[in-house]
């Protein structure tokens, strides 16, 4: 009887906590602070889905699921690369040399170290 | 020696390759973990070419730590950030673009950094500077972005550096 409690206590925090990712994109009103949200969604709400399903393999099912452990390692590889990428491309459509801090020693942000394409096939025409 | 190396790039990925493996098919028998290896021979050899330096652990006991750390600071994180999203309306949150200069050196020590800086809710990491010297962290709300800068040197890079330098 306990083990159930806490098996739907867990469930219950995780849809909780997918709920104020879910309401932080819909109430949040830049891009780059939207990108917050879903990282929480991923961290504690499906953390919580995942602890629940192994309790109830332990507990009710009577043996010890790892494929849980394996699901939670594979959010932590993506999902920082998912971010970082739509970062890259709030960066580049939004975001000037001077409106991001200073990049240290190096001078300049890896997404604004690229050479225009753009401008560059206009030089050689200029030059030939 | 040299062959071994060419045959085993990185003999730490292979073994988790072959655990993971394991760990998937949940079958603890010897057919998974044969097939396991061979993939966890397979891959990071044909993955060469794109992870040419050698990975270095210097203290891997101490990546025990590092994860007990990470996951207690994603809950109480989760906990502070939920609670700005819900209640602080958005005139009063100061979202902030922090520079966090590196002491790190190595690509997959700075990797594990840049991941734990998305995945502790609060903060995104969203660039690397040209040379790999600072990374370019967003705050959803930061009063005060130096104190994050500091938090993020003091608790995550000096362990990581400690781990993998």
């Amino acid at each position: 009887m306990f083990f159930e409690y806490l098996i739907a206590g867990f469930l219950v925090m995780a849809g909780l906590f997918g709920f104020v990712g879910s309401f932080g994109l819909l109430k949040l009103n830049d891009p780059m602070s939207r990108l917050h949200a879903p990282t929480k969604a991923t961290t504690l709400g499906v953390g919580g889905v995942l602890l629940a399903s192994m309790l109830h393999g332990v507990v009710v099912e009577g043996h010890l699921s790892l494929h849980e452990l394996m699901i939670t390692l594979f959010l932590f590889l993506t999902a920082p690369v998912t971010a970082l990428f739509i970062a890259k491309v709030h960066i580049h459509r939004h975001e000037t040399k001077t409106s991001l801090p200073k990049a240290g020693e190096d001078g300049i942000w890896a997404t604004h170290n690229v050479t225009e394409t753009k401008e560059a096939p206009a030089e050689d025409q200029q030059q030939g | 020696m040299r062959l071994f190396r060419r045959l085993l790039p990185h003999p730490i990925l292979t073994l988790l390759l072959t655990l993971t493996w394991v760990l998937l098919t949940s079958t603890w028998t010897l057919n998974s973990l044969v097939f396991g290896f061979l993939l966890g021979l397979l891959i990071p050899f044909l993955t060469q070419p794109y992870w040419p330096q050698q990975m270095r652990l210097k203290n891997p006991l101490m990546i025990i730590e590092y994860i007990l750390i990470v996951l207690y600071d994603i809950v109480v994180a989760n906990l502070v950030v939920a609670r700005i999203v819900v209640f602080k309306p958005n005139a009063k949150r100061q979202p902030a673009w922090v520079a966090v200069p590196l002491d790190l050196l190595t690509p997959e020590a700075i990797t594990v950094l840049a991941g734990t800086i998305t995945m502790t809710p609060g903060t995104v990491s969203a660039d690397v500077s040209a040379e790999g010297h600072a990374l370019l962290v967003h705050c959803l709300d930061a009063p005060d972005p130096n104190a994050v800068r500091d938090e993020i040197k003091q608790r995550y890079e000096r362990r990581l550096k400690e781990i993998f330098e």
